[in-house]
């Protein structure tokens, strides 16, 4: 173990900043794009006419309508003025939306982009999984793939094969070693991809989300395996929307927003910031907007923009009785049209997961199968809570467990015990988060 | 941003005793944006051999998986055009062929040009069939090409048994000096195809065009090259201009050498040696001053 504050600087960033061109990317991704601009430059104006009469048929005539003659070159800065450093053996978090500029540094630090300006120091090996089963490839058998994809993430071929067969075991995949892995499961094939990632043994680890991946037993698994490896000394940079990830991995968190660093600090403070917008506490409103709520992760493909609670008597409400109705709204929008799982949790203040709903209980209804915006409408005629405080958890995954959105902290509401209880006392989550009718009988044993 | 803000020094100093690894030797990377030309680090790529061979066998095992015929394929896919070749070219067209059977004549080039039009293509298109590799993980970009260069050279070496196995069938006998010569040969080939390989790979990556346009080059390039008919065809005043080509020494030395055809005018090897040693060595630079953009344009 190597103390945080007093360990060599592994990483050491200064002003670093990355530009992106658009239009100029898009203008020049054929060469009849760059043909034509150099015509247009050269007599202005007349471009659009010199492109008409170029041969047509390339592989892009779809060609971007960022061709159009007002030949704008639009900035755009991925990171901006980012500078930090980070010590041996540190786990720094990465946090930010979307889009923030957290996968962009990542990349930037592997060497596998340059920065446009400012530069960064990286002292060590660096092993970096932007990315699991790099190079895979579908004809070749599960042995191949680890030892390929294993040299392509920088693991000498003795390595591998000292470590081989934990990772079978690790992937849980021995009998199918030699199968090539496109009749692997979708499964199989993550879990023999992060296995082999899970052995990488860098000096400094960086790692993509990639843990939105695989069951939750699975995620566990590298969760605990990742734990380890930040035990052991290493360095590792983590970027993750999902923020127990970050809790219980990092030492120190940074949060990027639109490419600049808006935070560097402890982990719960940082995630604290993060997760409260402007400063404000979560809404007080049994209405959510859930479009800007930044305590998700997932792909996106669908995602969660609105969710209403509703009492038994159908007022919007944060306040509920144990044993009367609710119902909860959500609306969404999705961009495929695929049957898709949809699952709400009821969680505990303390966070224990109490209640799960699915749709799947009722036989025949099937959310997602609809494109674009819709509601989804989930109602119990008696709650079965104890009293106390609990919120709920949204996720909307693929059938294949891909997790479409996954929103935490929605609509913090409060369980009151019913005034009709036959209980002469009151029932408190501490007794159990529960409470169903159940049968007694008491008769007295005969001797 | 010239001046560095931890220098090497720094480092060295503070990884005594402290680090949790010992026994390596700190490496410290600095990146920065780079503009123009940059050298080649052979270290960085001898350092990720490993790679280039685990992508030359996964290349060559995909190639003939779930084939009955496997390797054989190698086999067929020289025998069929020799075929072809001899019939049209040899037969009906009766092209010359410098006093030696046509079968050989063209198997010989075609051997050689089926390495070349092979390796060109799969480099050509390496960026983008492996961009994860360019945008996923740091990968010295210069082994990508270099994968399907090398894994051609298992059926150059199947194609070269079966020419062999042809002459000595046809009971031809090899100059002496071939066991020096043929390597020498061979290393022209495939520099010569590595020289097109790096520019129209780097190119493809920037321009998708590149990619079409290649096949239709190679065959250009063909005929450009005496694969089915001799050097002697070409009259003498050309023979330099068209020697520009580098392939013109490659196979028209494999021929001296191997079927005993007349030597080659020493000038003309020189100028497609020449030729061949620049378009490595720009291809090569080429491809590192644009390989900084890859990951932003795969």
């Amino acid at each position: 173990m190597s103390d945080n504050s007093s360990g060599a600087v592994a990483v050491h960033a200064t002003q670093l900043g990355k530009r992106y061109e658009i239009g100029g990317r898009a203008r020049h991704d054929t060469m009849r794009d760059a043909v034509a601009s150099a015509f247009s430059s050269a007599m202005a104006g007349v471009g659009a006419a010199a492109r008409r009469v170029m041969p047509n048929g390339t592989s892009a005539s779809a060609a971007p309508p960022a061709l159009a003659p007002a030949r704008e070159r639009r900035e755009f800065w991925a990171l901006r003025d980012l500078s930090f450093s980070v010590r041996e053996g540190e786990v720094l978090g990465i946090i930010g939306r979307n889009g923030a500029g957290k996968s962009t540094l990542l990349k930037i630090l592997c060497g596998i982009t340059e920065p446009t300006a400012g530069e960064v120091a990286v002292r060590g090996r660096v092993g970096s999984l932007l990315e699991v089963g790099t190079g895979f490839h579908p004809d070749l058998s599960g042995r191949d793939n680890v030892f390929l994809n294993g040299s392509i993430l920088g693991m000498s071929r003795q390595h591998v094969a000292q470590h081989f067969d934990e990772i079978l075991a690790f992937a849980g995949v021995e009998e199918f070693i030699d199968t090539p892995i496109k009749y692997y499961s979708t499964g199989m094939r993550i879990r023999l991809a992060f296995a082999v990632a899970a052995h990488l043994e860098p000096e400094i680890l960086i790692i993509d989300e990639v843990l939105s991946v695989g069951d939750a037993e699975f995620q566990e698994k590298c969760l605990g395996r990742m734990d380890s490896t930040a035990r052991s000394g290493r360095t590792v940079l983590f970027v993750s929307h999902h923020m127990p990830s970050v809790k219980r991995l990092c030492t120190r968190c940074l949060w990027i927003d639109e490419g600049r660093l808006q935070m560097d600090g402890p982990v719960s403070e940082t995630i604290h910031a993060y997760l409260t917008p402007n400063g404000a506490t979560a809404p007080e409103s049994a209405d959510m907007d859930l479009r800007e709520w930044r305590n998700r992760y997932g792909h996106g493909v669908a995602t969660f923009r609105r969710a209403r609670l509703l009492d038994g008597e159908g007022r919007p409400s944060l306040v509920l009785r144990r044993g009367g109705g609710m119902t909860l709204e959500l609306e969404l929008t999705s961009d495929v049209q695929h049957p898709m799982r949809m699952d709400v949790t009821v969680v505990s203040e303390s966070g224990v997961n109490v209640l799960s709903l699915s749709h799947h209980d009722v036989p025949g209804c099937v959310p997602g199968v609809m494109r674009g915006r819709f509601t989804v409408t989930c109602s119990l005629a008696e709650l079965p809570l104890a009293a106390g405080r609990y919120h709920f958890r949204l996720v909307a995954m693929s059938e294949r467990e891909h997790v479409h959105d996954a929103v935490d902290d929605v609509l913090p509401f409060t369980v009151e015990d019913a005034p009709d209880s036959p209980r002469p006392f009151q029932t408190v989550a501490a007794n159990g988060f529960c409470v169903v009718p159940s049968r007694w009988t008491i008769a007295a044993c005969l001797a | 941003m010239s001046s560095s803000i931890i220098d090497e020094g720094e480092y060295a100093g503070r990884s005594a005793g402290a680090a949790p690894f010992p026994s390596s030797p700190p490496t410290i990377r600095v990146l920065r944006p780079h503009r123009g030309w940059r050298g080649v680090d052979l270290g960085e790529l001898w350092r990720n051999r490993a790679v280039v061979g685990f992508l030359v066998r996964r290349d060559l095992k995909v190639r003939y998986a779930q084939t009955t015929l496997g390797a054989l394929w190698v086999l067929l896919q020289a025998l069929v055009p020799m075929l072809i070749f001899t019939i049209v070219f040899g037969i009906l067209a009766k092209l010359p062929s410098d006093g030696v059977p046509y079968m050989l004549f063209a198997l010989t080039g075609l051997v050689t040009w089926t390495y070349f039009a092979t390796a060109v293509l799969g480099a050509t298109t390496s960026l983008i069939t492996n961009s994860e590799l360019v945008t996923k993980v740091y990968v010295p970009r210069l082994a990508i090409p270099l994968a399907p260069l090398l894994g051609a050279l298992a059926d150059l070496t199947i194609g070269l048994a079966l020419l062999g196995a042809f002459l000595v069938s046809f009971r031809v006998a090899p100059r002496a000096e071939s066991v020096v010569l043929v390597p020498l040969l061979l290393v022209l080939l495939v520099t010569t195809a590595a020289g097109f390989g790096y520019w129209l790979s780097a190119l493809t990556a920037r321009f998708r065009d590149v990619k079409h346009v290649t096949p239709m080059l190679l065959q250009m390039l063909m005929y450009a090259s005496p694969v089915v008919y001799p050097l002697s065809l070409i009259p003498a005043r050309y023979r330099l201009a068209y020697a520009l080509n580098p392939m013109v020494g490659v196979i028209e030395g494999l021929r001296a050498v191997l079927l005993r055809t007349p030597l080659v005018d020493g000038r003309i090897f020189a100028v497609s040696c020449a030729v061949s040693a620049v378009l490595l060595v720009s291809g090569v630079l080429f491809f590192r001053r644009t390989e900084r953009l890859f990951a932003d344009i795969v």
